[in-house]
């Protein structure tokens, strides 16, 4: 069948099997390998992208649901060169060890911090339920803390 | 060369119950076994076998996984708590971020074992089973205050036709393949013992 959706800003039409994950569309057929396999049961949460804004577990997602919607990955995270207070506040905190689920866990933040700006620890134990086995949830709660401020100063700095 | 040949042969059996020997599908667990007294036919039943019947299907746990006392889901067959401490949220679709549609969409996902269904999300705290006897089940159900301000008719509407609630004739499969356990009455026999005890003024019987 032939899907079409947005991805990263950019138009996107494809033919394929409308029960394909997303995750594969995205990394085998688009060429965006930021998105990562974890455990493929929607559990893990390395695959987490944006669907019209919202955190989605991309292994568990048939491409069909992405008809019509704004995809966004890590890739398209950033205002070009100018980086997400997410992944700012990433590399502020030295988060990742292996690094292979960080693109999880931010993406899953983005989402969280448009829900909740200023999230307390318990928002964050609430809503950020992917699992890191380098075991970096001390630095990425520091990161996710940081991430809210920059992104409210940023918005202060913006003109009105 | 005769007993290069046969060896040959050995070999080659050897290799092909290795093969087909361990991609034998894995078996399904059996049906289960239906109660006695749903083996009449639903359309037969009094309203107070109608009940009964009904609430086979109303306790079992495809049915009360979501209808926690709780603000937490539970899965699986052992109705466990749903794994990462997965929470209700305010409007039962989950919390800010991580939303039951983050993982669940509008149908079973047999590849990865994740279940789905249109509108999938916990009932209301007020439509709480969890805990709850079958005439508990019965009173909160037919109770205004607690189911959404229903009348019978829409509340038959809801336990027959609703897709959430008829997946649970359609459960799938968990995370390991294997295929969930169903309610222990066919789809078709439980609406008929809803409309049924509806249609007999919908009795709820003494504790």
């Amino acid at each position: 069948m032939t899907i079409s959706f947005n991805i990263n800003g950019q138009p996107t039409s494809l033919e394929v099997d409308g029960d394909t994950p997303l995750l594969w569309v995205v990394r085998d057929m688009l060429d965006l390998k930021g998105t990562k396999f974890g455990c493929g049961k929607a559990a893990c949460g390395a695959c987490t992208l944006h669907v019209d804004g919202k955190a989605v577990r991309s292994c568990s997602y048939a491409v069909k649901y992405a008809d019509g919607k704004n995809i966004t990955t890590i890739e398209g995270l950033s205002n070009g060169d100018q980086l997400h207070p997410v992944q700012q506040a990433w590399m502020e905190e030295i988060v990742p060890q292996c690094g292979y689920c960080q693109p999880g866990f931010m993406m899953a933040t983005a989402a969280l911090l448009s829900e909740i700006p200023n999230p307390t620890d318990e928002d964050i134990d609430n809503n950020i339920v992917n699992v890191c086995r380098c075991a970096t949830y001390y630095r990425m709660r520091k990161a996710i803390h940081r991430a809210a401020g920059l992104q409210s100063k940023n918005a202060k700095n913006q003109p009105s | 060369m005769k007993k290069a040949h046969r060896a040959y042969l050995a070999f080659s059996l050897l290799l092909a119950l290795l093969v087909f020997g361990f991609s034998t599908p894995r078996p399904h667990p059996p049906e289960p076994k239906l109660p006695e007294k749903s083996k009449s036919t639903a359309a037969e039943l009094t309203p107070e076998q109608a009940f009964d019947l009904m609430m086979e299907v109303l306790t079992h746990k495809r049915c009360v996984n979501c209808h926690p006392a709780d603000d937490y889901p539970r899965q699986g067959e052992d109705s466990h708590i749903h794994n990462f401490g997965v929470q209700r949220g305010p409007d039962n679709h989950g919390v800010a971020a991580l939303q039951c549609q983050t993982c669940h969409q509008s149908e079973n996902n047999n590849h990865a074992g994740v279940p789905g269904a249109p509108e999938w999300s916990l009932a209301p705290r007020k439509m709480a089973w969890q805990g709850l006897t079958r005439v508990e089940i019965a009173r909160s159900m037919l109770n205004p205050e607690n189911n959404g301000g229903r009348t019978l008719e829409e509340t038959v509407h809801h336990l027959t036709e609703h897709e959430l609630v008829l997946w649970a004739w359609e459960p799938g499969v968990d995370a390991n393949g294997t295929p969930r356990e169903k309610p222990p009455v066919p789809k078709a026999e439980y609406i008929k013992a809803v409309k049924t005890w509806a249609a007999g003024g919908a009795p709820i019987p003494e504790e």
